[in-house]
């Protein structure tokens, strides 16, 4: 991943939790997704250690569909294995289609450190973009919740 | 923001918006409610509820609740028919939480033999009905069993102790919708949610101590019937759903549908929240079938939790389940597709109704209700934000006019993250025991999204949707004690 994306809550939706998410490669743009996932997740992501290890490949049309599948992937585990996770290497190929390879690292949900906050249901496809902008890239999402 | 042009007012309190409205409708959007609650709604319902009126085999009008609000694809609170044979049917028409929906129990205690025991008796709901995210359920299955679950719903539950034959009774669909395949679901939703029955969730999920006060009594006969016979009687009421595994059977066909709309179906994407597919293809079938097993799950949830209400008072007070008069008056499912027969047009038809944030409110006579119900009209349950109370209504014969449909809760007028802004949890938490309602929540920021200040007034919606003749109500319900997820 090069460089450190940044992400931001908005105040777009009535019912749920959107974001955006901004960095100067996609790697960076789905890394810092990640991160607004886990600060939905819990009060102090900060707090995850990396105890687990999981690799992760995925395969769609484009960028967007791409990152919305990635983020699911991270709620689908964070319910069937119980695990906080976030990319540690991340690696996205546009040839055609959006192949993303990925090291995710964390550990299992331990409510006593990790002060949960929201059981977020899915990522969604509204108002969903992933684009290039003149400072980078820049991804909008929301969340169900 | 202002209403959109050419909105007319075509009842006491129901609003229209013509075919002209956006190209590609088919037919009207209808729209049920007060003025007030009218110029509250955000703009995105009418665009959404437009976009709904344009899919294939709606019948009559897409329809809105007086609680509706932006949601993905339908609004919530949006209720659209479909004919079965030519008509589509929408993940984006139920919501990713399945059959989230509503039960309400009421016991014989009141409130004087409550108030002494509140914070024993929240504390230990708290305990016992895991809430919040990553807890496992109180009910420990194999995946395999999870397809029993998936099979059954609350069946399931009852068949293995966890309640009585009066509660399936006392469910809407007796608990279980027959048309469930678990061979259409997907192993990540079964690995995702077998471990999840017998939790409340998050979100605006939650647990409810309530008390019916004489002056909340709307019709007492009728709320004899329902079981609300004494002055400040006490009553549990709680909203949860199909947790995770509803969760991923809608991400799943989402993105199944997504694929196959333009190149199989031909269908245009006017909305990646509003994917669809034909009602009678394969994977139409098969997102129903997937959708039946999620409903099912949710009703085996919300029938465990029953079970674990029962223990808990049985524990607190040290009486029987049936000493203390504890009986489910009714559980309803807000986001659900059925197929029903409903007449159009004086013909009757048989339709897949898309009930997404909105409740079944069958009137009285209607074959599907229990005997027990057969007379008074299916109990209707609207729950309101967590400082100002929910009702329980009843089905009406009127209610012909949108199958059958009404509101379903308060409906959100502020987004969390401005929720936030405006008050912390703990200081909301202080101001709710300020006003007499004990509340213990998983988390504090959650809890701040949840706020009275952040939902429409549940008193107008329950007015409005008796105004216009989709459901009356029976008796007003006051939180004294909340279990927030």
């Amino acid at each position: 991943m090069s460089g450190k994306g940044y992400y931001e809550f908005t105040d777009d939706v009535t019912s749920d939790l959107s974001f955006v998410a901004r960095g100067a490669t996609p790697e960076a743009v789905f890394a810092a997704a990640a991160e607004a996932l886990l600060t939905a997740t819990v009060e102090a992501p900060e707090a995850i250690a990396a105890r687990e290890r999981r690799s992760l490949a995925l395969e769609e049309p484009d960028l967007e569909l791409l990152l919305l599948r990635f983020l699911n992937e991270l709620i689908y585990r964070r319910d069937a294995e119980s695990l906080l996770l976030r990319p540690e290497q991340l690696e996205i190929m546009r040839d055609g289609s959006a192949r993303l390879t990925a090291e995710l690292v964390g550990e299992a949900v331990d409510a006593k450190r990790h002060a949960l906050s929201t059981d977020v249901k899915a990522a969604t496809a509204y108002a969903l973009r992933v684009r290039e902008t003149s400072n980078g890239w820049e991804a909008n999402v929301t969340l169900d919740v | 923001m202002g209403l959109p042009p050419g909105l007319k007012k075509i009842g006491p309190a129901l609003f229209e918006l013509g075919v002209e409205f956006r190209a590609g409708m088919r037919v009207p959007v209808r729209i049920v409610a007060s003025e007030k609650l009218l110029e509250e709604m955000d703009d995105q319902v009418f665009v959404q509820a437009a976009n709904v009126a344009m899919l294939p085999g709606i019948v009559d009008a897409s329809y809105c609740m007086p609680d509706a609000h932006w949601g993905y694809g339908f609004p919530i609170g949006g209720v659209a028919a479909m004919d079965v044979r030519s008509g589509v049917i929408s993940p984006g028409g139920i919501g990713f939480d399945i059959n989230c929906g509503m039960r309400l129990v009421r016991s014989d205690l009141t409130w004087s033999e409550v108030e002494p025991r509140l914070h024993e008796l929240v504390d230990a709901l708290a305990e016992r009905v895991p809430a919040g995210v990553g807890r496992p359920g109180f009910v420990s299955v194999s995946r395999d069993e999870f397809r029993d679950v998936l099979r059954e719903g609350a069946v399931w539950a009852v068949r293995h102790g966890y309640g009585i034959s009066d509660d399936l009774a006392r469910t809407e669909a007796r608990g279980c919708f027959a048309s469930a395949g678990p061979e259409c679901v997907s192993e990540c939703a079964i690995e995702r949610g077998f471990r999840q029955l017998g939790t409340l969730g998050s979100g605006n999920h939650y647990l409810e101590i309530q008390v019916a006060r004489s002056e909340g009594i709307y019709d007492a006969e009728l709320a004899k019937t329902f079981g609300f016979d004494r002055p400040e009687q006490v009553a549990v009421m709680f909203h949860c759903g199909s947790r995770g595994f509803g969760h991923q059977v809608a991400t799943d066909y989402l993105q199944t549908f997504l694929r196959a709309m333009p190149k199989k179906f031909g269908l245009p994407v006017i909305d990646r929240e509003l994917a669809c597919a034909p009602f009678s293809s394969q994977e139409g079938q098969n997102y129903f079938a997937a959708m039946c097993c999620a409903a099912n799950m949710s009703f085996a949830n919300r029938q465990v939790i029953l079970h674990r209400i029962r223990e808990v008072f049985c524990d607190v007070f040290g009486r029987t389940a049936e000493e203390l008069g504890i009986r489910n008056v009714y559980d309803v499912a807000h986001n659900t597709a059925k197929i029903e027969k409903h007449k159009v047009g004086g013909v009757e038809r048989t339709l897949l109704v898309h009930r997404k944030g909105a409740t079944r409110a069958f009137p009285p006579g209607h074959p599907e209700l229990p005997p027990e119900y057969r007379a008074t009209g299916q109990p209707v349950i609207i729950g309101g934000s967590m400082e100002t109370g929910s009702y329980l209504l009843a089905g009406v014969p009127s209610g012909a006019a949108t199958f059958f449909s009404t509101a379903h809760g308060s409906g959100r007028t502020m987004s969390r993250t401005r929720a936030r802004k405006l008050v912390r949890g703990e200081e909301l938490k202080a101001r709710m025991a300020a006003h007499g309602i004990l509340v213990r929540a998983a988390s504090l920021r959650g809890l701040a999204e949840e706020a009275g200040f952040a939902y429409k007034s549940v008193d107008e919606v329950a007015e409005a949707a008796e105004c216009a003749g989709i459901s009356r109500r029976v008796v007003h319900l006051l939180p004294v004690g909340n279990v927030k997820g």
